[in-house]
């Protein structure tokens, strides 16, 4: 199983991906800020409309869920593999910084439109929290411990925040709301602004999807990288140190 | 399950008869931050009274992040977690158990709060049933979710700094719903402001925890 995924993650697949986000990414620029017309209501602020939502879609769904999965496939006897911890991490991860730039885009368009950096509006406020939670994981994962225990800490962790977010989700729903309702997403699936628009806000998705996949891969890499690592670093460290103190002939023991 | 429960709430419950640790501390804690709020928001009482509901959760959550650090402290010395695991209990039997033990500590540490925020800052209550039915749902709630995320930190050298984290804001649906019932429980809610919804959310919240509680227990304490 790690062959496999070890093998997809190869150096031409992840300078496949990167050169894919890096292309859809700038067309996306370059539609967003030069073909596309301004709106009649919101003027040159609609450009934002281009990236804010995918950045939310990718660290609200993509991260997160792929976190989430790659845990509970950590948890579940059969499938468990150091593959899916570290996906799990690498997922989490990236997915904060999505999250933040969720936040950021988000504000930055709230400005001029609500005339206040933040409001306590129903997806900000959850939208905030799933960054704390992120950071949660992530403070564990730092906790010092063995590769297993840490895997089933955090796989627990991932878990109980994923199961939180949909809660967290609706209570902040209910309890205020004065966000625009989901205009591509909505539940009929039939977009509701047309033309160049929503083909530059598809290709968004698209860009910021592959992005997150490359950031993943380039993670998920590290962090296989780091884990060959894990007790090296102990050992090489004595031998240089035995290699100064020790007599030449003794020195390469 | 349940016996194994039974056993291990009346473990911890005897023990905080035994150690009065949370009534001597946990409990005037609360009650200093009831005390803190009030000077925050000044002499007047018209903004207590508005904000009796929220003031009273948070006192509560504060006041349950130390009594499961104390739930998981009792276990920390002569190796007793060890001992607890050796024992054979079933894993879902011992999250109830410390759930129950905890939830039952944070009730009666509710029922003093709520008679300080009556006395303190002059709230009166509208609804018993729902202050009631709020405050026992959201504890157990409250209660599912810390001992997992006692249990995730219990042993940890950074344990006192990482449990809040982690806790205090998986438990905003507990924050958001009580205040909400509790609004409507005292009168001091937006007009005409049921609090059904927000109960049943609490109830929703405390099942699907204790339900992954009693799911996910056994291989969080496998090992490590």
């Amino acid at each position: 199983m790690s062959g496999a995924v070890d093998s997809l993650v190869r150096r031409r697949v992840r300078g496949a991906v990167g050169v894919a986000a890096l292309v859809s990414l700038a067309v996306t620029v370059w539609l967003g800020l030069w073909v596309t017309p301004p709106d009649v209501k919101q003027g040159q602020l609609v450009r934002l409309v281009y990236i804010h939502p995918p950045i939310a879609w990718v660290a609200l769904y993509l991260a997160f869920g792929t976190a989430a999965v790659g845990s509970l496939l950590w948890l579940w006897p059969r499938t468990r593999s150091r593959v899916w911890d570290s996906l799990a991490a690498a997922s989490m991860e990236v997915g904060v910084v999505f999250t933040a730039l969720t936040l950021v885009t988000g504000s930055i368009w709230g400005r001029p439109t609500w005339g206040v950096w933040w409001a306590w509006d129903a997806r900000l406020t959850s939208t905030a929290l799933l960054l704390v939670l992120q950071l949660g994981y992530l403070a564990l994962r730092r906790v010092p411990a063995a590769p297993d225990v840490r895997a089933r800490r955090c796989a627990v962790a991932a878990v109980i925040a994923g199961v939180d977010v949909p809660i967290v989700h609706f209570s902040v729903d209910w309890w205020r709301t004065l966000h625009q309702s989901a205009t591509v997403l909505n539940p009929d699936l039939t977009p509701t602004i047309h033309g160049s628009m929503a083909w530059t806000l598809l290709l968004g998705f698209v860009a910021m999807s592959l992005v997150f996949v490359w950031m993943l891969l380039v993670r998920y890499r590290i962090e296989v990288l780091a884990a060959r690592c894990e007790g090296v670093e102990l050992e090489v460290s004595l031998r240089e140190r035995w290699a100064e103190a020790a007599p030449p002939e003794l020195a390469h023991r | 399950m349940w016996r194994d429960a039974w056993l291990v709430a009346a473990k911890d419950l005897r023990i905080e008869v035994r150690s009065r640790v949370v009534l001597n501390q946990v409990v005037p804690f609360a009650v200093v931050v009831l005390g803190l709020f009030a000077f925050a928001l000044g002499p007047d009482r018209t903004p207590m009274v508005q904000g009796a509901a929220g003031l009273f959760w948070v006192a509560v959550l504060f006041a349950a992040v130390l009594a499961i650090q104390r739930s998981f402290a009792v276990e920390s010395s002569d190796e007793a977690r060890d001992g607890l695991r050796l024992s054979g209990l079933d894993p879902a039997g011992v999250f109830l158990g410390k759930t129950a033990a905890v939830a039952a500590e944070l009730v009666a540490l509710e029922v003093l709060l709520s008679a300080g925020v009556v006395l303190l800052y002059g709230s009166h209550v509208h609804s018993w049933g729902t202050v009631v039915v709020a405050g026992v749902v959201g504890t157990a709630g409250l209660a599912a979710v810390g001992i997992l995320y006692g249990a995730l930190a219990a042993g940890l050298r950074v344990r006192e700094t990482l449990l809040p984290f982690l806790l205090l804001p998986a438990l905003a649906p507990v924050l958001l719903a009580g205040t909400r019932a509790w609004q409507a429980g005292l009168g001091t809610g937006p007009g005409g402001d049921s609090a059904d919804p927000w109960v049943s959310l609490l109830a929703v919240f405390a099942v699907v925890y204790l339900a992954l509680g009693v799911v996910i227990f056994g291989p969080l304490q496998e090992g490590g």
